[in-house]
């Protein structure tokens, strides 16, 4: 099997995660852009690499449904999505975290339908951005692999129990091969560890109702239970990426702040495009610039904290969004604009990139001039071809 | 064959569903889970849809159930079970488990028949080993009610009233027995709550059965059917008596009755002890009860022919 460098795309880096981790079971429907990491993934099982059972449900919901009575049973359990496949397992997200089944899943970004797109942007992963899971965003194949290794520790952690989505930007990452270093298997086995949940569904010892039905009295509890668990997971985050750093020498994060320390503004996003971001940040500072970038990795928790810390002095902040929020101001710019409440910086808000459409430099160059120009305009939409 | 004392045995010590839980009286799903529970031999682990047997049995933090249990949703419990089972044989594989357990799912007509076809479609086809239960009391009882496909024609229900343009139901119920059976499954049994070791014995089977086993239970519903509660097992009785609920077996894709009655008996007489079929009895015009006796005579007829018998052998 493969370990050491390879070319490989971000689907199939995450399938050579899920044969290392060898999870008991897989539940999983095919969606574009996701088909490859299962493709892949079920050509392991079928040549014997890993000894996981593999489930061809017949749709995300019930990849879904399947992943969670598999997980509260006592097996480790990993599903893998896209786009209109995770709105239909959005029901059962949305219980697999009050179940608290620590479900890991890979999600390759796309679009929304409608209009039908098969390609990238965040809309999927915003429609679940209030479910209670963890989402843990890659910029690359290597990021997405070490993001996969990490995400069982993270998610099964006794004060955490609650899924862990792992997200890559549909075929920006998912089906674009750059060099990946894959840890040694047997480095990844004992990192990973032995499967444990609290109260297995099969413990005839310890008999347990799972799912019950709450009334006003308690429902409130066991909502505000789960918001204790996922502010516990940064903590988790942290840790688990240090860890994982010993053995890698790579640094899994909340948050990664690229040439901010004397940085006055700031670029910030989620996801691949911070790599055509990082190049003209380079750019810009050769010229003389003082501009950096700061990459939400973990956007589920949202990492409040370090967020303030990394831009708090900053004189003015782009925040780049890949989905609308239609009605309403985009997503990632509200909560950093949050984050960043009471202090004196200037945001201006971006949409780019939906449904597939690429960020060139020329759209990040065109921010940092408005972001120094101090005019009036406040936020826009990048590559967008304007009617005339 | 389970016997009337083995079963009052287990009754007697740890009953997989012990009462205190908040079902109607005279609801016909707990003496129905009961019975299923009680004639498995082995440990059995419980999937429940959402519905009126999980509400009034498991409201936080009590619980009726002595079994491993679990609910997630409505229309997903046999894609849970498709999980469940699975992670069983997967720590079976890895030596992480020992114990032979039986998985029991326990879904209501509407979480069946219609918004949990699909689920429960996929889990037969993919041939995972559970014995999926429908509790079938032919409507939306839990919500208050309302009409699903398994309401039989001509019944009222708060979505499909009788008014002075209406009649009730307009549709035949759906033949889901039969959509389970074309899924090539070892067993498939209709049965009704109020035959208890007809019920027994096919619970026995389909635990047996290497393969996904489908059970159809009639259970009545003193709410949603307008009956005295102390009338449930009769009602029961009437609708395997008229031919309504015939009690049949499908064993590897071969039909067979497994109770044949004895005379015919109208179905006016279940009919009329049920207030959701008062207004085919509010006038002299008894066209729709003789509709309804057409088709219960037809589907006879051709549940007969499945079973290789003909009209003469049940006279």
């Amino acid at each position: 099997m493969l370990t050491g460098t390879s070319l490989l795309t971000g689907a199939e880096a995450v399938a050579h995660a899920m044969r290392q981790i060898d999870p008991d079971v897989v539940p999983v429907y095919p969606i574009t852009p996701q088909t490859p990491m299962v493709e892949a993934f079920a050509k392991m099982v079928a040549d014997g690499a890993c000894r996981t059972e593999l489930v061809n449900v017949e749709s995300e919901h019930s990849a879904m449904s399947a992943a969670v009575g598999s997980a509260l049973a006592g097996a480790r359990t990993i599903t893998a999505t896209s786009s209109q496949g995770l709105a239909l397992m959005a029901e059962v997200v949305y219980i697999a975290a009050a179940m608290r089944a620590p479900v890991v899943v890979a999600l390759g970004n796309r679009a929304l339908s409608g209009p039908i797109n098969i390609h990238g942007d965040h809309s999927d992963s915003m429609l679940i951005r209030d479910s209670g899971v963890l989402q843990l965003f890659a910029e690359s194949a290597q990021e997405a692999y070490d993001l996969m290794i990490a995400a069982p520790r993270i998610a099964e952690r006794q004060d955490v129990l609650l899924p862990v989505f792992v997200c890559q930007d549909g075929f920006t990452v998912t089906h674009s091969a750059e060099p990946v270093e894959l840890l040694p298997d047997e480095v990844v086995d004992p990192f990973v560890g032995d499967y444990r949940v609290p109260y297995p569904l099969f413990d005839l010892d310890r008999i347990t109702t799972q799912g019950p039905f709450a009334m006003p009295d308690s429902y409130f509890e066991h909502k505000r239970d789960q918001e204790l668990a996922i502010e516990a997971a940064i903590l988790a985050v942290a840790d688990v990426a240090d860890e994982l750093r010993e053995l890698t020498g790579r640094k899994i994060r909340l948050v990664e702040a690229y040439r901010l320390e004397d940085a006055e503004r700031a670029i910030v996003l989620l996801g691949a495009s911070a790599g055509t971001v990082k190049d003209v940040v380079d750019e810009l500072r050769v010229a003389g610039e003082r501009v950096g970038l700061l990459r939400i990795c973990c956007y589920r928790p949202f990492p409040n904290e370090e967020i303030r810390l990394a831009l708090a002095g900053m004189r003015t902040v782009a925040v780049l969004d890949r989905a609308l929020a239609p009605g309403a101001r985009p997503p990632l710019l509200t909560e950093v604009a949050a984050s960043l409440y009471g202090s004196r910086v200037m945001l201006r808000s971006y949409v780019y990139g939906l449904g597939g459409r690429d960020l060139f430099p020329q759209d990040v160059r065109r921010v940092y001039a408005d972001l120094t120009a101090g005019g009036s305009r406040r936020s826009g939409y990048l590559g967008l071809k304007e009617s005339s | 064959m389970a016997r009337i004392k083995t079963l009052a045995a287990r009754e007697r010590g740890v009953p997989p569903l012990r009462g205190g839980h908040a079902l109607c009286q005279g609801c016909g799903a707990p003496m129905i889970v009961r019975t299923i529970l009680d004639s498995i031999e082995t440990p059995t682990i419980v999937i429940n849809a959402t519905g009126c047997l999980e509400v009034a049995t498991t409201r936080y933090p009590t619980t009726a159930w002595n079994v491993p249990w679990i609910h997630v949703a409505f229309e997903n419990a046999a894609a849970v079970a498709s999980g469940v089972e699975t992670a069983y044989r997967a720590l079976h594989k890895r030596g992480r488990l020992d114990e032979t357990l039986t998985f029991v799912v326990f879904g209501g007509d509407g979480g069946t028949y219609d918004i949990g076809l699909q689920a429960l479609s996929g889990a037969l086809e993919r041939g995972h080993r559970f014995v999926y239960v429908c509790y079938d009391n032919e409507a939306y009882m839990n919500t208050g009610i309302q009409r699903s496909s398994a309401t039989p024609f001509a019944a009222t229900t708060t979505t499909t009233p009788a008014g002075s343009q209406a009649f009730g139901k307009a549709q035949q119920r759906k033949d889901i027995a039969a959509i389970a059976v074309a899924h090539g499954i070892p067993y498939v049994g209709q049965a009704a709550g109020a035959d208890w070791q007809d019920l027994s014995e096919k619970a026995e089977r389909a635990a047996a059965a290497e393969g996904p086993a489908f059970l159809n239970v009639l259970s009545d519903c003193p709410l949603g059917w307008g009956h005295e509660a102390r009338l449930g097992p009769r009602l029961g009785r009437l609708a395997i008596e008229t031919r309504f609920w015939p009690l049949y077996e499908v064993v590897d894709g071969w039909y067979r009755l497994t109770y044949m009655p004895r005379k015919h008996v109208p179905i006016e007489e279940w009919l009329g002890l049920q207030k959701r079929f008062a207004h085919l009895f509010a006038n002299d015009d008894r066209s729709l009860v003789a509709e309804i006796q057409r088709r219960v005579d037809a589907d006879w007829e051709r549940l007969l022919a499945r079973c290789a018998l003909s009209t003469a052998d049940s006279r």
